[in-house]
């Protein structure tokens, strides 16, 4: 499990990145989701629920939701 | 054809589910790994305990799961401060954001989008609501089932032009952080500490056990749901 562990880690050191260096905003917030949908398998796997349910419902879920209905509200990234 | 189908489809659906109610067991009889029985009897050693779920009555903190006797028991007061927080970002926002109507989109709605709402919004308000009541049974609480419920009403405002709430949204989440404070009170009044859990205990396991700790969760569950509704109203208003 420990293996599984660190290779969705490395995913998640991957998927920050790419969020901090992607070009377009829209493709920020969809890899921050990924994040979080991936620090939600490392939660479940290391028996915490509780933060489990809480991180896909907010961290993954509304978040993006909230993020996406911002950026339509400024008018989208076009420079 | 498109009739029996359908027909099909609903008979395969309640076979499904008549089968998966004859596999589960019984409500609360679960065979309980070790895992379960150190999360019950709040242990961290290998140390056999004397707390029996279903079993053991008058405990000092009677919530079977060992997060919410610590969110809602111990730390009650805590849980007060990130109630406040989330009020204080939720009304920045207000006071940012503000406008006379709602935003339209001006387009009209997916089929799948209009149709999946009306069989999926009750399901996910029945969700929440579980995660909620049940919060001092098995995980979640009130702030993943609030949030649960938000999502719900974004897909309403995503399928309804004309759906808006901000006024609804306001009233409940005032009515509901009185009550949290009214219940602290209420314990000054009965045993001179704020927030004490005053009410008995009961059974470990039952719905109805741990005192006013699924109180305290369903009104957290209201609050946390009302403004995070009221946050994407917000988000949905111009002018």
């Amino acid at each position: 499990m420990t293996i599984v562990n660190i290779f969705i880690g490395i995913l998640m050191v991957i998927a920050g990145i790419f969020a901090i260096e992607a070009k377009k905003v829209i493709d920020s917030f969809i890899l921050l989701s990924i994040m979080s949908l991936l620090s939600v398998f490392l939660f479940v796997t290391m028996k915490a629920p509780d933060v489990a349910i809480t991180e896909a419902a907010v961290g993954a879920g509304l978040t993006t939701a909230v993020l996406v209905l911002a950026l339509k509200r400024i008018g989208g990234d076009e420079k | 054809m498109r009739r029996f189908l359908s027909a099909l489809i609903a008979l395969g659906i309640v076979l499904f589910f008549i089968n998966i109610i004859s596999i589960l067991p019984d409500y609360g009889n679960a065979q309980l790994s070790r895992v379960s029985q150190a999360f019950i009897g709040k242990k961290v050693t290998d140390s056999p305990d004397n707390v029996k779920f279903k079993e053991s009555t008058n405990l000092e903190d009677g919530s079977a799961n060992v997060v919410t006797s610590i969110v809602v028991n111990y730390r009650s007061f805590d849980t007060l401060g990130e109630v406040t927080v989330l009020f204080t970002s939720a009304f920045g926002i207000g006071l940012i954001i503000h406008g006379k109507k709602r935003y339209k989109y001006n387009q009209k709605p997916n089929f799948i989008l209009r149709v999946s709402v009306g069989i999926l919004l009750p399901i996910i308000f029945l969700f929440g609501s579980y995660v909620f009541i049940h919060g001092h049974l098995t995980p979640g609480g009130g702030f993943p089932g609030g949030t649960i419920i938000a999502a719900g009403i974004l897909l309403l405002y995503l399928s309804n032009e004309e759906f808006d709430l901000s006024k609804t949204s306001k009233f409940v989440e005032s009515i509901a952080g009185s009550l949290y404070i009214i219940i602290g009170l209420t314990g000054i009044a009965i045993a001179g500490i704020f927030l004490i859990n005053f009410l008995p205990t009961g059974t470990l396991g039952n719905l109805f056990s741990s005192g006013i700790v699924p109180i305290v969760y369903t009104i957290i569950g209201f609050k946390v749901g009302a403004e995070l509704s009221g946050l994407i109203a917000d988000l949905h208003r111009e002018g």
